[in-house]
């Protein structure tokens, strides 16, 4: 067993873990934290993606081992005061989501790409979101979330500033 | 998919990476981003006893300038090789083969020297590499080597590497400004290439044309000769040994290796 | 205002996008509490006799604490074919194989672990000694190694009669086109893979939990299988990761781990990875069609002929029945004086065919409009301008087809006129025309493809399709639905809490929906074949209405009023004596001494016909052969629309399953039957990257079977979209010589039809 510590959502961590346990699991198993889901065994559907240190990563594909000494953030830790953090707003807004299975990597991958990308065109997102699939939605209003969720980023820091 | 159990120790330094890999020698592999190993590891494809995690060091991370070559550090991400004021002018080139690794999440882990240490045939930073004749930075128990890409990749998953050695940083030639051309044929945007082809200053290398990628040698040669770009791709499957799968058949990589080519000296990117 | 009609958000959303849907998976029960792990031994060959399975190495592995094997399941009876008595009774399919593998993912044994890491670990330690047989593959497959040796032939049944087709049917015709399609065998890949969690109780009871599109369908499924009566099994149905008519009623493993947790009186769980489910879980699609389609030079189409042959897979499932529906909808939306249409229907060494999203009925869409596409090639017209010509005229009464299909209500042309309009379709041919002309590397093709489709058409067995719906009123002001309908993913809390609010003025967010637990509601038909809306909804507004009846009569008695005098104020919901709202009694006040509730069962006269066109635009790369699709404008009329934003998602998802099985998807097996798609870094299941945004049309046409108005739209975008893509690529390149190209329409594909048509590029 490994000794690990990492911050997940805020919450210092420390555990005891067998090397092979991936993130994912970790978050899972370990933490109860079950909103990222595993959907595929090739690092292909992104249904698992979460935040290391502020980057989308698919949490399928990082051992628990290696993200000792790092932050992780999932969708459980999104949103603060019972409010939903401005990209999950959107996706509901927009009917981003159906049977939600894709939905927490997709939110996460979202809140990433945004991050890099503040003002992405809508080719970028559909590029942004390679990594993620979706069967229910054919893409179509996630894009449309992505995009509103920019734009209401950006009302919100133009509210902050000029306030 | 989940990988059979093993030991991890994470390295330290570049030093006490290699002392641990003298010490396990077969039983270990190096861990940076894992998104070339761990894919296997968990397909079982791949069973290493034993995981010598080297991503912790920033000793290997980094790019910088020496002389007329560009120095990366080989654990660092695709991502931010993609992002790389410096790589993005003095090899685009490059930059623009780690944005095309996956998908944002896998560039937000995988580094250069996972990728090119695997040494798919298919995959971007090798054919880069070798379009931009680059060359790798080895260390080992005897000290260090330079060995330059047309060396390097040697098979169908298989470098030059010795197990007991480390790579450490990877140096492009600087050729800022010069055109250059990129051609990723895919069905599905994070896909492998089924075909790929990379060219700068009369180097044209081909990815998924052979067990590793290849250059372009007779479509070179015309080129020098003074062939324009149609003409000399007409020229670039010879000497090629395209393998069959569901994505293609040997003529029609064929086929794409001479559009894409002419496409790629005609600088598009793709 | 009525809400009904409006853009509701949904009210399960919050939940989903912060701690997550709670699938199977997810499911923490202290019921589950010690649960062991089990793990499917597959099969790797594809046909193959079992000599024996050794799991003596497998049992000392860490963390074992058993393996099963076929022998173990003895008692239990092996799956029966569907529609047996049609369908070869041989043909059955054991819990566990026991001496004959028949597909790879054929599970041949059990591991049972402490942890689930253990499983991988153990899984390959279990030794199977096979003995390969010939793998049987292909849409004629010989009887030289037969599948099911009792059976005598690889043949599993037909439908219809081929020795009744007619040889002159054809007669009179001026030109005649004959053409053999495929429509490809492809992987519904929910993003939930399938699983579920079993543990019996002290009261010999069963209760599982189970993804699926139907507790009570699963439940009397998993009783039969199980040899025990349907009241010792309860079915709890979690939040379901999609579905797409692959997770109807009980597959093998389900039984299995039911049957595990009662032999080791423990509770049992299973996850499958996702190579399992593109192996193991039933595949869609896999018909080949011949179609051949005559009429007159100016443009009629006088008779057509659909020759069917649907590779069922190993097992005959819901595939070997779904030509059934095929047969049924072979004319689609034309008026054509002579068809005919047969089936059959064969098994081969692959993975089991079930229902994918449309079930048979793409299938009929997308021969039907290839056929029209080739007619329209071969006389030289423009292909719009044949559907308009052919299309049925506008009817508002029923209009029963040849094949016995009752359509209820239909304007196809307006359907037709109002898509092409939308997609600006006389300046994409301009544009077309230019491209071609010049001689472009980049050719567009505009791909038409017009479609009725038959939804909840019931269980077919003489009963009208219907529902029942539970509505209840609460004091504290909420209310609670319970629904035999079986949402995962389309919005059954919210559209349900639209219909009863509308009727009893409770506000949406206080009405909670259930559904899929078979102790809680013991009588449902699930959600698939777009019935849920139509019948499941239907059957929330009655179910409110006779509530509000009902209520009538208490509010009577508590206003001492007659019940005729009072009336019912939705802004309020409350009951008042006309003319004096003072006098007025709260809904909620009138559940206070006893339970308000009611429970109805809506019945539907019939399946009802939703019907639209797809107009596909795409760039073909006539150099590689690559096809970029830029647009999608579809017009799909399921009549009147309960909440257009639920109503759009349902039409985007079937439009990107449609066009991804077009040109991108396909299940590939080589020449042993190994399969060579098993990993989604292999299936090309489409991303967000290759499509484009899509162009929806509005089109209400509603029907008279149900007071909503409302047909089903669940598979419709999975219908037109196919046809449509297939028809643009083939259209873009069709000066140059290529007249069909078979889906996926890959640039391989492409490339090798331009090689074959002597164009040069």
């Amino acid at each position: 067993m490994t000794h690990i510590e990492m911050t997940v959502n805020g919450d210092k961590r420390s555990d005891e873990v067998e090397p092979r346990l991936l993130l994912v699991h970790y978050l899972r198993e370990v933490l109860g934290l079950r909103a990222a889901n595993v959907g595929c065994d090739t690092t292909s559907c992104g249904a698992c993606t979460v935040l290391l240190d502020g980057e989308s990563v698919k949490s399928c594909t990082v051992l628990a081992v290696q993200a000792s000494g790092h932050e992780v953030t999932t969708t459980e830790g999104l949103s603060g005061d019972g409010e939903l953090h401005p990209v999950q707003a959107a996706f509901r807004q927009n009917h981003g989501l159906q049977c939600g299975f894709c939905t927490p990597g997709m939110v996460m991958a979202a809140v990433g790409l945004l991050a890099e990308n503040p003002h992405p065109t809508e080719a970028e997102v559909r590029e942004g979101l390679e990594g993620n699939f979706c069967r229910c939605t054919g893409y179509h209003n996630i894009i449309r979330a992505v995009l509103a969720a920019a734009d209401t980023e950006q009302g919100q820091a133009n509210a902050e500033v000029s306030a | 998919m989940i990988p059979a159990q093993f030991d991890y120790v994470a390295a330290e330094s570049a030093t006490h990476a290699l002392g641990l890999l003298a010490q396990h020698g077969d039983d270990a592999k190096l861990l940076a981003g894992g998104h070339s190993l761990l894919p296997m590891m968990k397909l079982r494809l791949a069973q290493p006893e034993v995981l010598i995690d080297i991503g912790g060091l920033t000793e290997l991370a980094g790019v910088s300038v020496d002389g007329e070559a560009l120095v990366i550090g080989a654990t660092t991400r695709h991502a931010d090789l993609a992002a790389s004021d410096l790589v993005r002018a003095e090899a685009p080139l490059l930059a623009y083969a780690a944005s095309q690794v996956g998908d944002p999440q896998i560039r937000h882990r995988g580094t250069i020297g996972g990728s090119l240490s695997h040494a798919d045939p298919a995959a971007d930073l090798p054919m880069a590499l070798v379009a931009l004749g680059g060359s790798v930075e080895l260390l080992g128990p005897g000290g260090s080597r330079t060995v330059s890409a047309d060396d390097f990749f040697l098979g169908f998953f298989e470098t030059a590497m010795q197990p007991d050695e480390l790579l450490t940083a990877i140096r492009i030639p600087r050729r800022p400004g010069v055109p250059w051309g990129y051609q990723k044929f895919v069905r599905r945007a994070n896909d492998w290439a089924i075909v790929g082809v990379a060219a700068v200053d009369g180097r044209i290398a081909l990815a998924n044309m052979g067990p590793k990628p290849l250059r372009a040698t007779a479509a070179e040669e015309a080129l020098a000769a003074g062939a324009s770009a149609a003409e000399a791709a007409q020229h670039a499957a010879e000497g090629t040994s395209p393998g069959e799968d569901i994505h293609a058949d040997r003529e029609y990589r064929r086929h794409l290796a001479k559009v894409l080519t002419r496409r790629a000296l005609e600088h598009e990117t793709a | 205002m009525s809400i009904l009609g409006t853009r509701v958000l949904r009210t399960e959303d919050p939940k989903f996008l912060t701690t997550g849907g709670v699938y199977t998976e997810d499911v923490v029960d202290e019921r589950l509490a010690g649960a062991c792990h089990v793990f499917f031994v597959r099969s790797p060959i594809a046909h193959a006799r079992i000599n024996s399975v050794d799991v003596s190495a497998a049992l000392e592995a860490p963390g074992v604490v058993a393996v099963y094997t076929g022998a173990d399941l003895a008692d239990l009876a092996p799956i029966p074919p569907s529609a047996a008595g049609l369908i070869s009774t041989e043909m059955v399919q054991r819990l566990l194989a026991t001496d004959k593998v028949r597909f790879v993912g054929d599970a041949v044994a059990a591991v049972v672990t402490e942890h689930p890491y253990q499983g991988e670990d153990a899984m390959e330690l279990v030794a199977v000694d096979y003995d390969p047989l010939p793998a049987v593959l292909g849409y004629d497959p010989s009887d030289d190694s037969l599948l099911f040796e009792a059976a005598g032939t690889n043949v599993a049944g037909y439908w219809g009669d081929a020795s009744q087709l007619n040889p002159d049917l054809f007669d009179g015709c001026e030109v005649v086109v004959s053409e053999t399609i495929i429509n490809q065998r492809v992987a519904p890949a929910p993003m939930e893979t399938r699983g579920s969690a079993a543990v019996w109780g002290d009261d010999g009871r069963l209760t599982t939990w189970i993804p699926n599109q139907g507790a009570q369908g699963t439940k009397a499924e998993m009783a039969k299988l199980l040899g025990i009566d349907e009241s010792l099994v309860r079915v709890i149905t979690p939040d379901v990761g999609g579905a797409f008519g692959a997770k109807f009623g009980a597959d093998p493993e389900h039984v299995v781990v039911a049957w595990i947790a009662r032999h080791l009186g423990r509770p049992a769980r299973w996850t499958e990875t996702r190579y399992e489910n593109l192996i193991a879980m039933t595949h869609g699609r896999a018909q080949q069609h011949t179609v051949t389609i005559g009429g007159s030079r100016d443009g009629d189409v006088q008779a057509y002929r659909l020759e069917i042959v649907q590779d069922a897979g190993a097992y005959p499932r819901i595939g070997a029945v779904l030509p059934m529906l095929t047969i049924l909808m072979t004319t689609g939306p034309y008026d054509i004086p002579k068809a005919e249409s047969v089936a059959k229907v064969v098994v081969t060494n692959t993975t089991p065919i079930g229902a994918y999203r449309g079930a048979g009925r793409p299938e009929a869409t997308a021969a039907l409009e290839r056929a029209i596409d080739l007619f329209a090639a071969e006389i030289g017209a423009d292909p719009a301008d044949v559907r308009r010509r052919n299309l049925l005229a506008p009817f508002t009464e029923p209009h029963r087809t040849a094949f016995g299909a009752l359509y209820d209500t239909g304007d196809y042309a307006a359907a037709l006129d109002r898509a092409l309009a939308a997609a600006g379709y006389a300046g994409l041919r301009e544009e077309q025309a230019k491209r071609r002309a010049s001689g472009d590397i980049r050719q567009l093709g505009i791909g038409v493809a017009s479609y009725v489709e038959i939804t909840g058409m019931g269980d077919g067995e003489g009963t009208p399709p219907q529902e029942n719906a539970t509505v209840e009123v609460h004091p504290d002001g909420t209310a609670t639905i319970l629904t035999g309908t079986s949402p995962h993913g389309q919005g059954h809390a919210t559209a349900w809490a639209m219909i009863a609010s509308e009727e009893l003025g409770i506000p949406v967010d206080k009405i909670t929906l259930k559904w899929g637990d078979t102790d809680l509601i013991p009588e449902g038909g699930g959600t698939g074949g777009s019935r849920s809306l139509q019948q499941g909804g239907a059957a929330v507004q009655q179910a409110a209405q006779e509530l509000l009846e009902v209520a009538r009569l208490r509010a009577a008695a508590e206003l001492e009023a007659n019940a005729v005098d009072l009336v019912f104020d939705k802004t309020r919901s409350a009951f008042n004596v006309a003319g004096d709202p003072e006098a007025s009694v709260p809904l909620t006040r009138l559940a206070e001494n006893e339970r308000l509730l009611i429970r109805t069962v809506f019945s539907q006269p019939g399946a009802t016909f939703p019907f639209g066109t797809h107009v596909a635009v795409v760039e073909v790369d006539t150099e590689t052969g690559k096809t970029t699709l830029q647009r999608v404008i579809t017009v799909d009329d399921a009549g009147t629309i309960l909440n257009p934003l639920l109503a759009e998602g349902q039409r985007h998802g079937g439009i990107g399953q449609g066009a991804a099985q077009a040109f991108l998807e396909e299940v590939v097996y080589d020449d042993d039957g190994n399969p060579l798609t098993a990993s989604f870094a292999d299936y090309p299941f489409v991303s967000a990257t290759e499509m484009p945004s899509f162009e929806l049309a509005d089109m209400a046409t509603p029907t008279s079977y149900n007071p909503l108005g409302a047909k089903g739209i669940g598979e419709a975008g999975s219908i037109g979209s196919t046809p449509a893509v297939q028809n643009a690529v083939v259209d873009a390149v069709a000066h140059l010589g290529v007249r069909h190209i078979d889906m996926p329409v890959t640039s391989r594909r492409v490339w090798q039809a331009l090689q074959a048509a002597g164009s040069e590029h």
